[in-house]
Order: C-alpha cells, then structure tokens, then sequence
C-alpha cells in the first residue's frame, strides 16, 4: 500500500546500549511521508557505536521509496566504519529491499551550473553558424524547388495540380475576411489620421493621394504578407514539423518521393499564387475604408474621391505593390517549409521552429520591401 | 451456443454482489461510443486488490477505449465507474486528486513529454504532488530507471533519442513514479525483445508481491498471460465475454477464445 487516506507521521529514535546502537523506525515509510521521514533522518543524531542495527519492526506501511531511504541511511552509516543490521523485516518487505540491493541508484552529485566567458562566446558561434547554415538550407530547398519546377514544366503530370488547389484553399479563401477587415481598418485609419494633420493647412483633399499611393504601393502588400507569414506559413511549419515527428517524411523518402515535390512544391505555389490576390482584396478593401472615413470625416463625397484617385494613382501605382506579393509568398513559404525540414522529436522543437519560422519570414518580408523600395527608386517608379 | 456462453460468465463471471474491501475498481453497465457506434455496451468488471489482471481481445473491440473510459478520458453514455470506491464522474476535485495520485498509466504508445529528459519525465508526479528535496528526487528518478532496467546515461536523454523499448521502460518507471496502488499498462511487452519482456513481466510480478500492487495489464502477448496473469478478461461483444484464470480460458469453447488460446501460435508455445 503506497498511499493511504491516514498517514502516520513516520518516527526514528536512537537507543544506545550495551555498545549497540539501536535505531528504531515507526510510523509510515512511504512516498506521501517522504519529505517528513529525510527530515527525521538528518536530525538523528548518531554515536561512534560500531554495531548499529537499524529495527524496521515498527514501520506500519512501507513502499519503494521509504525503503530506499532506510537504504540509504544503511549505507551511509555503512560509509562511516559502522557494521549495520536491518532488522524486523517480514518476508515481503524482506524480498523488497532484496530487490533494492540489486538495483542502485548512481551517487548523487548536485547539478553545477557553468558560466564563463567562453561559454558565451561558444554560444555567440553557435548561433553565427546557425544563421549560415539557415542560409544554406534556404538556397537548398529553393535549388530543389528549381529542380522540381523543371521536371514539371517537362512533365506538368508531376504537378500535384490537387493538392495545389487544396492549399490555395486554405491559404487564399480562408484567409480573404481576415486579411479584408484588416485592411479595412487600416485604409480608414489612415485617411483620419492623414485628414487630421492635413486639414490644418487646408489640404484635406490630399488625403485621398496619401492613402492612395501608401496603400497600393506599401502597406496592402506588408500587411498582407505579414498576415499570411503568421497565418499560412505557420500552418506549414506546423505540418511539416509534426510530419516529421512521426517520420512521415522519412517514409517519403523510401517511398522514393521527394519532400520538395510532394510537400512544398504545392505549399510554395499556392502561396505565391495566393498573395497576389490577396494583396488586391487588401488594396480594394483599405481604399474603401478610406472611402468612408474621407466621407463621413472629412466630407470629401465618394464621387469626389474617385475623381481624385484617379488623378492620384495609375496603373503602376497598383502594379508595384502586386510585383512584390510573389516574391514575399516565396520568402514566406520557403522559411516555413525549412523551419518545418528542421523540428526534432520534441513538441518543444516543434514550438520553437513555428514561432522561428514567423518571425523570420515578418523580419524577411521588410527587408525584402526595402530592397524592391531601392530598386524602384533608382528605376525611377 | 450463446446460451453456452451465458453459463460461462454465470460460472466465471462478474461478480454481481456489490463490492467488498477487496475490488479496487469496478465497472457496472458502462455504454460508450462514438456517433452512432457503440463500442461497448453494459459493460461489468471487477479488479481486485492485488491481482494482476490480463485483458485480451481483438483488434478494436475497445480494450483501450474501456481502459481510457476508466481513466475517464473518453466519456461514458451510462453507467457508474468507481476506482478505490470513489466515482470519478461524481468526485470533487480533492477525491479526483487523491485517486490520480494513486494510480499509474502507461500509455501504448509511452506518451513521455517529449521536451523534457527520461528524469525529468519521472520527476513530474512528484513535484507535482509531492514536496521533496532535489536529492531524493533525483535518486528515487534513478532508482526507478534501475528497477526498470534502464541504464543510467538513459536519465538526461530526450525521449526522442530513445529506442521504442527504452520508451516502454522509462514509461513504466514514470507510471511507478508515486509508488501507485493500481497501474493501468497498455501492451507493456510489445516491441520489447523477448528476454525484454520477461524481465518487464518478472519485475512487474515482482511489485505485485512486495508492495501489493494491483495491475491492469491490456496485452497480447501470450507468455505474459501464462506466467504472471492471476486473471484473465476476454472482450468481445462489446462487454467481458469471460474472466477467470488462464486454465478457465483454456477450457473455453468459445470460438474466438478457442483460438486465442488454443489457435495455431499458441499451441506452437508447448
């Protein structure tokens, strides 16, 4: 019986006659009175007795780990030069530290917690090849996913046009309400903000310039990006994690299928076909939330923010945000799909490289943004 | 024949008497399933205090099913389920505790937390439960490793780095962590080589003698329920078919209890 509903509170005294130390144990032994009955062995205070012997007669319930700490006083008291004697066993609480005896525990030593300068220094490193090698399997998967396009525009029976659709699905469709209001809120946004600060200088016309050319050329596509990194490539991370948690990609591979093929090919597709039109519901959908904050506001009419949209804005406008979406579907689903390549056994890796995976893709995305911002500058779009 | 098999569970069966001191764990009229599907249907079991129950069956007749109803993890239809004589769909919070920190499990597939090392897996009821110095922790998590028959550079290894044996071990000692009344062990021996498994069963024999263990073993392995099964429970039907002793099983003249334990692989046991 390990656990009863009454404890006895266990008990040790020390008896010393006639050169014989006796220590007398009572009570109960056992995991629910293990903190009560250490307590009780390090307050014992012990004589210089050679014969000790430890009497076990009056412990009324015992299990594995009140044994092992009359065990362990055994052998302590043993380590001290003392010959030791358990008595008042009955034969099964006999057979139990029998069963003891052949299994032992390794001497403990309490954890010691380095710290140098070098163990920074190490980690410093560590992490510094970490970023290379991230970098090196980024351009591997994206050299594979070169080498799976050519096989399919030989062979377009390799595309996996199905599972392309089922993604698209998941990663576009789904996510157009979100990634609408979202915009929406930020179009509106944008105009109130801009309208407060024009309308002092009796500008307030110019707000439909500002949320026009921001939002088409900057924030639809960042901010839809950014959604899609934290929405889809996360679910991709995820997938391809757990996947390989369970050595479902292993089997892949000896089925003779390739990973890139089979698993991201139709992720990274999806998603660059995806953040386009995503980024055009994104742009329809912040222009009219500023529509209706310019009107109710500001009191431009809607008639009269068409008419200075169309002034504002041309084709190129539109185009240079949507130029960028595929290139940031791309650096999405690439870094989800690596970060997924790369979870351990262990729900933990599997927590770290998803939440690895956002970030780096968010971090990506704006830098990648400022990159096409030089490049069209120096252009001059 | 069904009358046939009527007389076996009046002769063998399921005690009807409500229970005495002696049954841990009873089951009375327990019904689940799934949608429409009804996986087991007045179900009636009696474990009691200290026998090492074996429980047989095909391939989806709801061993585990049953096993997670008792755990209370899969809701039950009807039916009442009282382990250590508390119901626990009726328990206040403190009963509820009081019984999980008297039973073990150990789930097929293992189910270790996978982000934390075999001794700290071990570790988790009894700093959950209990308030004990590192020292004695760490030795009762090594002592536990022994007695399973892990070896001690298993303790800071990640459960993924282990083999699906060593999984089982660190599983069981984990189940053993509080020293429970009851363990519940889903297919311990399988994927265990054969001397492997004997030990598991010598050493789960072993605690049933010295601490009174009571043991709820779902298994297929025949040499377990030969050597240290005390009783045997059969599910079929979608309730305890028979329970009784092994020899009980063998003189069986149900079909599938016939070639269970009298089919081609058992015999080639002899």
């Amino acid at each position: 019986m390990a656990f009863l509903e009454k404890n006895t509170p266990p008990g040790g005294k020390v008896v010393t006659d006639e050169g014989v130390q006796r220590i007398e144990l009572s009570g109960d032994w056992a995991i629910n009175t293990l903190s009560a009955a250490e307590a009780i062995l390090t307050s014992l205070q012990f004589s210089k007795e050679k014969l000790t012997c430890i009497d076990a007669g009056g412990i009324d319930n015992i299990d594995t780990s009140g044994a092992w700490l009359v065990h362990r006083l055994r052998g302590s008291l043993e380590f001290g030069g003392r010959r030791v004697e358990i008595s008042g066993l009955d034969e099964k609480r006999k057979s139990l530290f029998n069963e003891l005896d052949q299994h032992h525990p390794p001497r403990w030593t309490p954890e010691k917690r380095k710290f140098s300068i070098f163990g920074f220094l190490e980690n410093t490193g560590r992490q510094m090849e970490g970023i290379w090698l991230d970098a090196l399997a980024m351009l591997h998967i994206l050299g594979s996913l070169g080498m799976v396009i050519a096989t399919v525009v030989f062979q377009p029976k390799r595309l996996r046009g199905i599972s392309v659709a089922v993604q698209f699905d998941k990663s576009c469709i789904g996510a157009v309400p979100i990634v609408a209001l979202m915009s929406f809120l930020i179009g509106a946004i944008v105009s109130q903000q801009g309208g407060f600060y024009l309308r002092q200088f009796g500008a307030d016309l110019y707000v439909v310039d500002l949320a026009g050319i921001l939002v088409l050329r900057e924030i639809g596509v960042i901010l839809t990006a950014i959604m899609v990194a934290g929405r889809s490539g996360s679910a991709f991370t995820a997938e391809i994690g757990s996947m390989r948690m369970r050595e479902e990609i292993d089997a892949l591979h000896v089925i003779g299928l390739s990973v890139t093929e089979v698993l991201v090919l139709p992720r990274i597709l999806a998603l660059m076909l995806a953040l386009p039109v995503l980024t055009f519901v994104s742009d329809l959908a912040s222009l009219f939330g500023s529509g209706l904050v310019s009107w109710a506001y500001l009191d431009i009419p809607p008639a009269a923010f068409l008419a200075r949209l169309h002034e504002a804005i041309t084709m190129e406008t539109l185009m240079v945000g949507l130029v960028k979406a595929p290139f940031m579907a791309l650096i999405v689903g690439l870094i989800a799909c690596v970060e997924g390549l790369k979870v351990a056994g262990s729900s933990d890796s599997l927590g770290r490289h998803t939440t690895m995976s956002v970030v780096k893709a968010i971090f990506l995305v704006i830098v990648v943004d400022g990159l096409f911002a030089i490049f069209f500058a120096s252009i001059g779009i | 024949m069904s009358e046939q098999f009527a007389e076996d569970q009046k002769v063998h069966g399921v005690p009807s008497i409500e229970h005495d001191g002696d049954i841990l764990l009873s089951a009375r009229g327990v019904t689940v399933g799934f949608g429409p599907k009804i996986i087991l249907q007045d179900l009636d079991l009696d474990v009691r205090k200290g026998e090492i129950l074996g429980f047989v069956g095909g391939s989806g007749t709801g061993k585990s099913v049953l096993m997670r109803a008792i755990l209370g993890l899969t809701p039950k239809r009807t039916g009442t389920i009282k382990v250590f004589g508390y119901d626990l769909a009726k328990a206040s919070e403190q009963e509820r505790k009081t019984v999980e920190r008297r039973w073990g499990v150990l789930f097929q597939q293992g189910a270790l937390f996978s982000s934390l090392t075999v001794k700290q897996n071990i570790q988790v009821p009894m700093r959950e439960h209990l308030n004990l110095s590192p020292r004695l922790m760490d030795e009762l998590a090594g002592l536990k490793l022994e007695l399973v028959g892990l070896p001690q550079d298993a303790a800071d290894k990640f459960p993924s780095e282990l083999s699906g044996g060593m999984v089982k071990r660190a599983s069981l000692a984990r189940a053993l962590a509080l020293d429970p009344d009851l363990v519940f062990l889903d297919e311990p021996t399988s994927g265990l080589d054969p001397i492997g498994a004997a030990a598991f069963d010598k050493l789960i024999a072993n605690l049933s003698e010295t601490l009174g263990l009571t043991v709820y073993m779902v298994t297929h392995d025949l040499d377990s329920l030969h050597s240290i099964c005390d009783r045997i429970a059969v599910l079929g039907e979608k309730r305890v078919l028979v329970i009784g002793t092994i020899d009980e099983m063998m003189k069986n003249e149900h079909p599938w209890v016939m070639s269970y334990f009298r089919g081609e692989r058992a015999l080639r046991r002899f």
